[in-house]
Parts: structure tokens; sequence; C-alpha cells
């Protein structure tokens, strides 16, 4: 039957394309294209590797700073440097206060709209939409003169027949489920959210100069200089209580609007459940060391993957165990585009094979994505918060498994309800949750050490580069929100020779392997049931779930230095 | 359009913005912009008139780190006027539709406000084979940029990568990567750069559109000279350090600690113009000097190229023979002073120059001949 396109995916960063094949009303097979590329780590060649991370930072904004921390991890660990504790507590609250960020606005945002119709808002009582908030939060701004006030607003926008952002949504379409009083209540929280995000991420402008692209890494640890008794200096007491007065706030907005709201729509929508599971396989690098970077067993994160949706065992992970695949990306191997590759041996010469544009459909039996297809032990795995929260339930993690059991006993549903499009939603609300609380004890341990005279936030003894060996080579990584992003880098002569990163949405929004194995994203779309295919807000749900950033999936190494003008156009 | 008869300013009342609040945003743009008090009165009379006219954003090779940024528009009630004063009409990274719908929508303004809407432009457009790099519904990006820039009222390209490629166009600019100005010639254009741009500035231009019906006045780069005008170096917290010689010496010492001048770590500071150090980041919370980090010069032309290596210091220093060792400076106050001194001098002949609508000299290889002929 129909072959559906859905091109530009919005409501996620960069550029992703998807085909779907949909008989009997449900898609039977699916394809994921990531329609843009770069080429930052060809870019990245010859440069200073000290600076690395103000490159690669770039490569997303959405997700900014996560490839800096990956990128002076890497280069750390080619050098051989250790971070003093500051930094390493600098960069937790940094990553920390990005994952309550960005989980926030993904809900609301980039997902809300999935679920919520905002037409219909206007039909609540805004007495009844009071009633239902006092039913599920403290939060208090719910009185009736608020939601109507809201639902002025909506209706002002309505009638001056320009719905902006909101004028192309789907509308009346038969998915979607709520009553107009949560639609209300969706509404005044999507603006209230916009505040909410705007005010938490000043924590980053004071550790970070600025939000979006922070701007004090160093190799070595931060450039956030600590004095308690200086005015001018970047942490002092006086930015310590700024910082905590903020970190306050994202505890009492997750658990009073944002795990309410998840619950609320969750139980309007209990099929998603059942829908979107996709590969069963999951992986976490772990991260948010507090003793090291070499002591896994302190991570605030546990390492680990999942295999086979059995949460009875939890295999350990290497980086030798990463593998990339181009059989169905616009790249080729010199050996032959059937085997994968570590990162280390990362060897990339792009080659566009798909249709001239514009073009209606791609050819999806040969290449058809800019993303390659990475691989743990030969497997595709999915990352991100589900694959976090589950690593650590199943690692035992006792406050993990405490929110995890909280919630499902909430939704009354059986742990295996967390393989689902659903459950990826539910688990980033409890990451969010976990890390809101964890900020104001890392700005504590912070101040502590402030007050008690260690000042070290730079470890400088390989910053001169006649320091380092002749050549060296390193992995750095991050559990950024989306998931597990590692950076591979060489260096040689004090430049960078080869820099590789294997991001978050290339596993999950990858196209298929030499075995035919599908994405993520691919398996993940299989038996969603479509209403309406010119309108598939269905696809949206389950792809929005994940939270693509396309941007960062994208990206290459030419370790052969292949020209880009031997590119071929069919 | 507002139903007939309607203002802004009654539209904002009814959606509970209260004049005041209108007012005082009003205000911080006034001052953004660098106008005078008097122009006050005229900015809230026109925005209080004015239609909603249209506008979208578009998004090629980019990082979206534009798009968060206007997110974060730095005055609290910025992004709620703003989704008041503009009818926001396509925006990939925020607009509820997708696909088929989001096509619709973009198409309606291309063909319906033809000439009348404003396109915000984010990320590079590259050219290279054919223009594959970057596709959009199976468009590329130069042909989507050729018709929906072609067809608006002007154009803004925020962010270095929409002005001049950006790190997209960094050495060997794989991609064949370009600005808008360089992808579409001849358009009505301003260009916003920075990595990203300041939400503060895009907001300010917007206003200065809706108020005066024109863009502001620019650079021979498009850049606005209220916002990239003056040197980040004249307008830096830490000026007084680096005029009386104290330097950061290593990260975490007793300077840095202590918030003095960042130049022998790389700082880029005396050459880069943007106004950071006054309008600064997140609700003017701080920027990345005040953070204790050197200045990138991220909105200098081609800034990836030829202000890196970033922690290289600046091989020649304002007021000095180049022949005159880095390491030497802190040492030599007087000579600090004299530095300052000339330097004072050509910023203030910019700002009058600026005055004049004549346009300064990017990034001005500033040095005691310069300061002479201004």
């Amino acid at each position: 039957m129909a072959r559906i396109v859905v091109d530009p995916v919005t409501r996620i960063e960069g550029h992703l394309r998807i085909e779907a094949q949909v008989e009997g009303g449900s898609v039977t097979d699916a394809w994921s294209s990531g329609t843009m590329f770069r080429g930052i780590e060809i870019i990245l060649r010859g440069r200073d590797p000290r600076e690395a991370w103000i490159w690669t930072q770039r490569i997303c904004g959405v997700c900014t700073t996560v490839h800096a921390l990956a990128s002076v991890r890497a280069v750390e660990d080619a050098l051989g440097i250790e971070v003093p504790p500051n930094a390493e507590l600098i960069r937790n609250i940094i990553a920390s206060t990005q994952y309550v960020q960005d989980h926030v606005i993904h809900f609301y945002h980039l997902h809300a709209l999935d679920w919520v119709d905002v037409t219909l808002a206007l039909k609540a009582d805004p007495a009844k939409t009071s009633q239902l908030a006092e039913s599920i939060s403290n939060w208090p701004k719910s009185s009736r003169a608020y939601f109507k006030a809201i639902q002025d607003r909506v209706k002002g926008l309505v009638e001056s027949k320009q719905l902006s952002l909101f004028s192309s949504g789907y509308w009346g379409h038969p998915a979607y489920h709520l009553p107009p009083e949560a639609n209300l209540l969706a509404v005044a929280h999507y603006i209230e959210a916009l505040e909410f995000q705007r005010e938490f991420i000043r924590i980053h402008a004071v550790l970070g100069g600025k939000n979006p692209h922070l701007q004090t890494y160093l190799v070595g640890g931060m450039a956030s200089a600590m004095d308690p008794n200086e005015p001018h200096a970047p942490i002092n007491p006086e930015r310590i209580t700024f910082l905590s007065e903020i970190a306050k706030t994202a505890q009492t907005f997750v658990e009073q609007v944002y795990i309410p709201d998840v619950l609320a729509v969750a139980g309007f929508y209990r099929d998603w459940f059942g829908r979107g599971e996709g590969l069963g396989n999951f992986l976490s690098y772990g991260d948010y060391p507090q003793a090291g970077i070499h002591d896994t067993s302190r991570y605030f994160l546990p390492r680990g993957a999942i295999l086979g949706r059995d949460l009875t065992k939890v295999h350990p992970v290497d980086p030798a165990q990463v593998s990339e695949y181009v059989t169905h990306s616009w790249y080729e191997y010199s050996g032959g585009d059937s085997a994968g590759k570590n990162p280390y041996d990362g060897e990339t010469n792009p080659k566009y094979t798909g249709p001239k544009p514009p073009f209606e459909h791609l050819d999806v039996e040969e290449k058809y994505s800019w993303l390659k297809s990475p691989r743990f032990v030969d497997t595709p795995m999915e990352v991100g918060p589900l694959s976090r929260m589950l690593v650590a339930y199943a690692s035992g993690n006792a406050e993990v498994k405490e929110l995890v059991n909280g919630v499902l006993s909430k939704l009354n549903a059986p742990p295996t309800a967390l393989f689902s499009t659903l459950g990826r939603i539910a688990a980033r609300a409890l990451e969010t949750q976990l890390m809101a609380r964890q900020v104001p004890k890392w700005i504590d341990e912070l101040n502590q050490n402030l007050n008690h005279g260690d000042l070290r936030v730079h470890n400088g003894e390989k910053w001169d580069p006649a320091t380092w060996p002749k050549s060296a080579q390193g992995w750095g990584f991050h559990e950024a929100p989306r998931g597990s992003l590692g950076h591979w880098v060489q260096i040689e002569d004090r430049a960078i020779k080869n820099y590789q990163c294997v991001v978050p949405t290339t596993w999950n929004a990858g196209p298929r392997d030499a075995k035919g194995q599908r994405g993520a994203y691919e398996a993940a779309l299989l038996k969603t049931p479509i209403a309406d295919p010119d309108r598939p807000v269905e696809i949206l749900r389950t792809i929005h779930s994940f939270d693509p950033c396309l941007a960062c999936a994208v990206h290459v190494t030419n370790a052969q230095g292949r020209r880009f003008a031997e590119v071929q156009v069919r | 359009m507002l139903p007939e008869g309607q203002s802004l300013s009654s539209a904002l009342k009814a959606r509970g913005v209260s004049r005041r609040r209108f007012v005082e945003f009003c205000s911080f743009m006034v001052a953004t912009l660098a106008l005078p008090d008097r122009f006050l009165g005229q900015v809230v009379e026109a925005l209080g008139k004015a239609r909603k006219p249209v506008l979208v954003w578009l998004q090629f090779q980019d990082c979206a780190g534009n798009s968060e940024s206007i997110l974060r528009a730095s005055h609290p009630t910025v992004l709620e006027v703003v989704l008041d004063l503009l009818s926001w009409e396509y925006h990939e990274i925020i607009m509820a539709g997708a696909g088929k719908q989001a096509e619709a929508a973009l198409q309606r303004v291309v063909k319906e406000e033809k000439g009348k809407y404003l396109v915000v432009v984010e990320g590079a457009i590259p050219l290279a084979d054919g223009g594959v790099y970057c596709t959009v519904a199976g468009r590329t990006a130069i042909d989507l940029a050729r018709e929906v820039c072609g067809n608006a009222a002007a154009s803004i390209a925020v962010g270095a990568c929409a002005w001049d490629g950006g790190l997209v166009a960094a050495k060997p600019n794989p991609t064949g990567a370009v600005g808008l100005e360089e992808a579409v010639p001849g358009i009505s254009i301003i260009n916003m750069p920075g990595c990203p741009q300041n939400p503060a500035n895009t907001v300010a231009v917007l206003v200065h559109y809706l108020t005066f019906g024109v863009l502001p006045a620019t650079d021979q780069y498009h850049r606005p000279l209220f916002a990239y005008g003056r040197l980040i170096h004249d307008q830096c917290e830490r000026r007084a350090h680096y005029d009386a010689g104290r330097y950061v010496e290593d990260w975490g010492d007793e300077g840095h600690r202590r918030g003095w001048c960042l130049y022998k770590m790389g700082c880029k500071g005396p050459q880069a113009t943007f106004n950071c150090p006054n309008v600064r980041w997140n609700d003017q919370t701080s920027w990345p000097v005040k953070a204790g980090h050197g200045c990138l010069a991220c909105a200098s032309h081609r800034f990836w190229d030829t202000k890196s290596p970033f922690y290289e210091r600046l091989p020649q220093v304002p007021g000095f023979g180049v022949d005159v060792p880095a390491g030497e400076i802190g040492l030599v106050l007087t000579g600090a002073v004299a530095g300052a001194t000339i330097l004072h001098g050509i910023a203030s002949a910019v700002r009058d120059r600026a005055r004049g609508e004549t346009r300064p000299a990017e990034d001005q290889k500033i040095n005691p001949n310069d300061s002479a002929k201004a």
C-alpha cells in the first residue's frame, strides 16, 4: 500500500526523514534517514587537540555542552590527565543541569503536541481544569482564574487566525484522547515550562559563560576559577548562593509539574505502553564520576548493557566492542561495505548515491542515510534515558528502583511496560527527577570545597604541548541526555590526526547494517497503527519518544583524505 | 493579521500583558538598540499599532544553537512578546506540524505573503555536489533558500554559519558551505553573527524593523552597528587589569581567581567586535570572559579559521610594535597604559563614524598608525 514520507520530521534537532510502508492501517516497514552532512571531523584534523571541544560542541546546539565534555575527556584520556575534584563536580553540575533543562523542553515543547490538542483547550471548563490540577499536584498556579486567562490567550490566538507555530498541527485527529481540561492544563504548562527552562539554564551561564555553547571547559579541568574571598571570581560564595537558589526551583517544578503531567497524560494513552518497543537491547556507558574517571564503580549512573529485554543480567561494556557499518549509509569502506569498523580504525569516505534532488523517495534497498550504523558486539542497541534507567534498575541502584517502582505502581503497569513509547517518556521524566535532586547536592559539595580552601579547578601539568608524547590516542564518553556518546581521538605531533564521534542519535536513528538488522527507530515503528496516512501523528509519537538529534548523529572521519569532489550524484 | 481595528497593545492587553510590561519591554529594546531615550515613545507607539507580520525560520547546515538561543530570550517577557508580535509560522524545531503539513505551511507563506514576510536563516548552505549535503523534503537547502528568501521582505541570517558559512565552511570546507548572502545574492539581508547569536540582539532587530519599517544601520558585513560596532576589549570588565598589566598566567592561578585579564590565555577580545560584555547572556547573567575563559571572537568574519588556535596569544598587541614579546607586556605598565589610550581613541572614532552612518572596518588591525589616521 502507501509509502508514507515524513520530511521534515519537526520538533527535533536537525534533518530527519522517515519513510514508512503502511498496510492494513499499520506500519509494516520503516526507514530512517539523516539528510544533512557537515564533515566536522574532517575540519578538526590538524588542529590543536586542546580546542577540539570548542569545535565539537558545535555539533549540536540543543545538546550543547555534551560534545565539549566528551571531547575534553577523550584528550585527557589520550594524554593521561586526571582533573581535580572541583572540575569533576563542575562538569557534573553542568551535565545534570543539562539533563533537567533538556528533558523538560523535550516533553513540553518537542513532544507534548503529539498528545495534546491545543484547540480543544478552548472547550475546557477552567473551574474543572483547576480541580484536575489540584487533584494531581500541589503546584500553586492552579486557580480557575489562572486557567481562564490562559484559555483567553489561546482564544485570542485562534481568533486572530494567526496561529503561529500551532497553525500546522494535527488538531482534531482521532488519535488525540485527552479531555479538554487536560489539554488546557498542558497548554498552561507548555508556557510555564518555557519560562522555567529559561531561568534554570542560568546555572550554565554562571558556570559556562553562556548557553547555548558554554565556554569554560579546558583539557585538564575547567576555567571556572574559585575563590571564597574574591568578588570577581567566577565561583565564589555569592555565585554558589545564586546557583543553589535556581537549582531548588528545578526540584519543585519537576516534582509538581512535569511528573504529574506525565502520569496524567500516560493515563489517557495506556495503549502506548504496548507500542513502539523496538530492539529490546539497551546500552549505557554510565556517567557522573564521583571519584575520578577511572573508578566506574562510583559513577552516579552505572555502565552496562541489557540484551533481549533480559533485566536479570547486565553485560559489561568496553568501547572496543563498538563498531560502525556503512552498508546502507552514503559512505564507502576501502575493504568493502559489509564489515564494521571500530572508531579507532575509523575510515569514512563519503559517497552520495541517493536520488538527485528534488526527489520523492529514497532508494531504501541501497544506501539511504548520512548516518552510519553503530553496533555493540554486532548488535543494534537503543540508547537514552530508558537505557540508563533500565541499566541502573537492573544493576540494583536503590534510588532508581524506588523511582521506577513508584511510577509503575501508580500506573498499575508491569516493568515490561517500560519497553515502549510511553516507557521512554516515563524513564526520561524519572531521570529528570533523579537529576533535579542531585544538582543541589553537587553544588553543596562544591561549596564545601570552596570553604575548605580546595580551589583547584585545573591540572596544568600537560597543558604545554611540549610535554606530550609524539603520538597518543584516547576515548572520551558522556551519557548525554539522548544517550551514549563517544569521542575517539588520535593525536600526532601535537595535532589531531583523526577524530571520530559515535553519537546517541546515530545509535537510535541509524539505518540497517550489513545483516539487514534495523536501527532502533526503524524497529520501533513496526506495527504502529496509522489512522490517517496523510496525518501520521502516530509515527511522530514513537520517533519523538527517542528525542532525536540529527545534527549530532551525522558525522564523518576521513582517514584516507579522499576528496569530496569525487562524490557522485546519480 | 490581527482582526481589523485591533492594535497589538490591545491584543496584548487581551492576552494578559499589561501596558506597563509592554512599555518595559520596549524600553529594554531601546537600550539594546542603543537608541536615545526619546525614541521610546516611537517604539511603544509603533509596536502598539503593528499588525502581526509573518516570520518563517529556516534551518540548514545548523546545530540549532541559534534556535535554542532564541528560546532563552534574555528579558523575561521577550519570547512571550515575540510570539505576540509576529506570526511565527514555520520553524522546524518547534512547530506543531511535520512533513506535508510543514511543507504546506511554508508554501502558504511564500505564495500568500509574498514580499511581506521576514525570514530567519540558521546554518550554512552547501553548494558542492549539487547541494546533496542538506535536503529538506527532498529539496536542497540552496533551492529552498532561493525560493523562500527571494520572496521575503527581508532576511535575517543568525549565527556564524548563516553569515559566512561558520564552522561548516572552516578549512577544508568539505561540503562547499557558504553563508546566506553568498548563496542568494541581492536579497535584503541583515547578518547576526555569533556562535550562537545573542537573542537580545535578534529580538532588537525585529523590534527595530517593526517600529521603523527598515532594518537598523549596519557595517559593510551587514551586521547591525548597535551590536557589532564596538570592540569587546573596550567594553570588558577586566579591562582595568589589562591596563594595569595584571594577567592570568596559568589556569586557576591567583590572577584567574581574582578576575584578571585573560589576554595571555588566548583571549581574542582585542580583535573582536560584539556587545557581549554589555548585553551578556541568559537574562544578562554572564558572558564567557566573566566566567573565566577567553573570548573566541565568535562574531568576527570566518573566526573559526582566522581566530584559531584559540589558546594562542594574539600576535600583535594593541599599542605595541609587533616585535614586543607578549610575555613582557605585563611588566611594561607604562606601555600598556599608552596602548590603552590609543585603543580608546580608536573606539571613539569607531563610534563617531558609526553615528555618521559610515561603516567601521571589521576587526580592525589596531595599531598606532591606524589611530593617527582616525
